[in-house]
């Protein structure tokens, strides 16, 4: 179970990205797949060359958040849709994932008969890898992350960047930049992303170019079954919910391998499933009535529509300000 | 204080739908001037203030507000010196941001938003006190998220967040069009409270013809993208409604659209 644990902390990381672009920016951000992989991979490479293991993870961050902002560009600049723009730019990290890692995987175990350094090595060696002493490290990283975004969003650059997701005619009317406040919480996203690769890559031994695949619905998987847990009422508590998601969803994930409901190859599917049950519970009113019934009925406020970000050609800004179309009632 | 010199504005040029929204528009508002904007559909109205605040683009002409020519500055550039009002009670705020936090973005329209608090105690008080006027009991409310009030409350809070900050023009686009009569009675007594309070140079855009002439101290009309009657406070004091509805039958000549008796 103390792995399962370690996990979940590990791509809570991620969850914690997807949260800021699929539920904050309002924004179908499908970068994360490349993105994780690009944090992993170049984290894994520099590891692997005897790089500073802590200056290769942050390494990692930095490769993930150049990934947000190739998407914030393509969508920001070119005008390219959300979910095309980050459809773009992680089919194309699948190549550049391949050459920063010169190949289809790097080993971060041993190399001439050395071992590779990495974050992990010292407990590794003392023995302590799946302990509880583990989870309680990597529970730390992920709550100072998570007050790091419960901050964050509460400065007025924060505020700006929920009304962007939130109501964007409002937000430029108010002065706000669109463009710039969906090109750095891009980047903070997958930069978190490209962390949280970084850790995995050395947590697993290993980078893979495959790794990231189907990511982001662990991600949003995550963000879910966590809202769904502590409620969107507060900001703190989505935040923190997220952390909570991830680690609940990965428990949910080794048990049924551990009890032979699933086999390892089912994951994706399961994945699937699960984000597909929590959109319809968190979508159909009736379901959401009785949930709400019995997590207790005390919030005044209506529970959030859990709505997917809209999939269809529509720009997340409407129409462009130069746009005649946009013109009404003139 | 604001001039617009010659804006034209054409919607599909080239195309069977051509639509010459604006024509070769001249206007000047001086300091504290609070002109009220009449005209049927389409007359043009709502792309007057659309290519104001930069919403739009303009063809020809220039945009000058406070001696700065904004023409070719995109809308989110312009906020600093201009704050909007919309039509629809939801366009104007942050339906999950609450109500303290909508205001802190209002607070720091056109301010560079950096890594300070968004809504600290002292900007809290102030905030209360600033909800008060509105005397809708939203100031013991400022952790309600705004997507939880009446469209009224959204669009009197939309207005206090456009005027709090003293913006050099305040633009209002058929603001209580969308409320119920009392409700939108409210919203116009705040609106002219507020701009005689803080001497705001104000345009608001209305279809109802009482009130472009019981409301602020200039009156344009406008047909067809033309601005084709002002009248200054003297003359707005002598003119009645059906002086309006005949000034309007005769540009057009036909019957006036039913909607401006509303």
């Amino acid at each position: 179970m103390e792995a399962a644990i370690e996990q979940g902390l590990i791509f809570a990381l991620l969850a914690l990205g997807v949260f800021l672009t699929y539920r904050i920016l309002n924004f179908a951000d499908l970068t994360v797949d490349g993105s994780f992989t690009t944090g992993g991979g170049t984290a894994a490479i520099l590891m692997y060359n005897g790089v500073d293991p802590y200056l290769g993870t942050l390494a990692g961050l930095a490769a993930g958040a150049a990934a947000g902002l190739i998407t914030g560009l393509l969508h920001t600049k070119l005008r390219i849709d959300p979910l095309l723009a980050s459809i773009l730019t992680m089919i194309g990290l699948y190549s550049i994932n391949l050459r920063i890692m010169r190949g289809p995987n790097v080993g971060l175990n041993m190399r001439d008969g050395q071992v590779i350094e990495t974050i992990f090595t010292p407990l590794k060696q003392a023995k302590l890898m799946a302990s509880w002493q583990t989870v309680a490290i990597l529970a730390a990283v992920a709550l100072a992350f998570t007050a790091a975004i419960i901050w964050f969003l509460a400065t007025n650059f924060g505020l700006a960047t929920q009304a962007t997701g939130d109501n964007p005619q409002m937000a430029v009317a108010g002065g706000i930049s669109t463009d710039w406040t969906k090109i750095v919480t891009l980047m903070i996203s997958n930069g978190l992303v490209g962390l949280s690769g970084a850790i995995y890559a050395q947590f697993q031994g290993f980078a893979d170019v495959q790794m990231g695949i189907g990511l982001i619905l662990v991600g949003l998987a995550s963000v879910i079954v966590g809202n769904a847990i502590l409620g969107t009422r507060y900001m703190a508590l989505a935040v923190l919910g997220v952390v909570v998601g991830s680690v609940v969803y990965r428990l949910i994930l080794s048990y049924a391998i551990a009890w032979e409901i699933a086999a390892a190859g089912d994951m994706k599917l399961i994945s699937a499933l699960l984000v597909v049950v929590a959109l319809v519970i968190s979508q159909n009113e009736t379901i959401r009535g009785w949930v709400g019934k019995i997590s207790a009925s005390k919030s005044p406020e209506a529970p959030e529509p859990l709505t997917a970000p809209e999939l269809s050609a529509q720009p997340a800004e409407g129409p462009t300000p130069l746009d005649p179309s946009s013109a009404k009632g003139a | 204080m604001l001039s617009l010199t010659g804006v034209s504005k054409t919607f599909f040029p080239g195309t069977a739908n051509e639509r010459r929204a604006l024509r070769n528009i001249w206007l000047e508002l001086a300091e504290g001037d609070f002109a009220t904007v009449i005209g049927s559909n389409g007359a043009g109205k709502s792309t007057l203030l659309n290519v104001i605040a930069g919403s739009l683009s303009t063809d020809d002409g220039a945009i000058v507000i406070d001696d700065r020519d904004v023409t070719k500055l995109p809308a989110h550039r312009r906020a600093g010196l201009l704050a909007r009002v919309f039509q629809d009670p939801q366009a104007g705020t942050s339906p999950h941001l609450t109500i303290e936090q909508n205001m802190a973005i209002a607070l720091t329209r056109g301010a560079r938003r950096g890594l300070g608090v968004g809504v600290g105690r002292k900007r809290r008080s102030a905030f209360r006190e600033e909800l008060e006027v509105l005397g809708l009991g939203l100031e013991s409310r400022l952790k309600t998220r705004v997507g939880m009030l009446s469209g009224g409350q959204r669009q009197a809070l939309s207005l206090l967040m456009a005027s709090f900050t003293h913006p050099r023009l305040l633009l209002l686009d058929e603001h209580t069009a969308a409320l119920d009569p009392a409700r939108a009675e409210l919203v116009t007594e705040l609106t002219v409270k507020v701009v005689a309070e803080t001497n705001l140079t104000a345009l608001m855009v209305t279809h109802n013809m009482a009130q472009a002439l019981r409301v602020g101290n200039r009156l344009l009309m406008m047909h067809e993208g033309e601005i084709i009657l002002e009248l200054d406070a003297a003359q707005k004091r002598r003119t009645t409604v059906a002086d309006l509805m005949d000034r309007f039958t005769s540009v057009r000549g036909q019957l006036a659209d039913r909607s401006l008796l509303s």
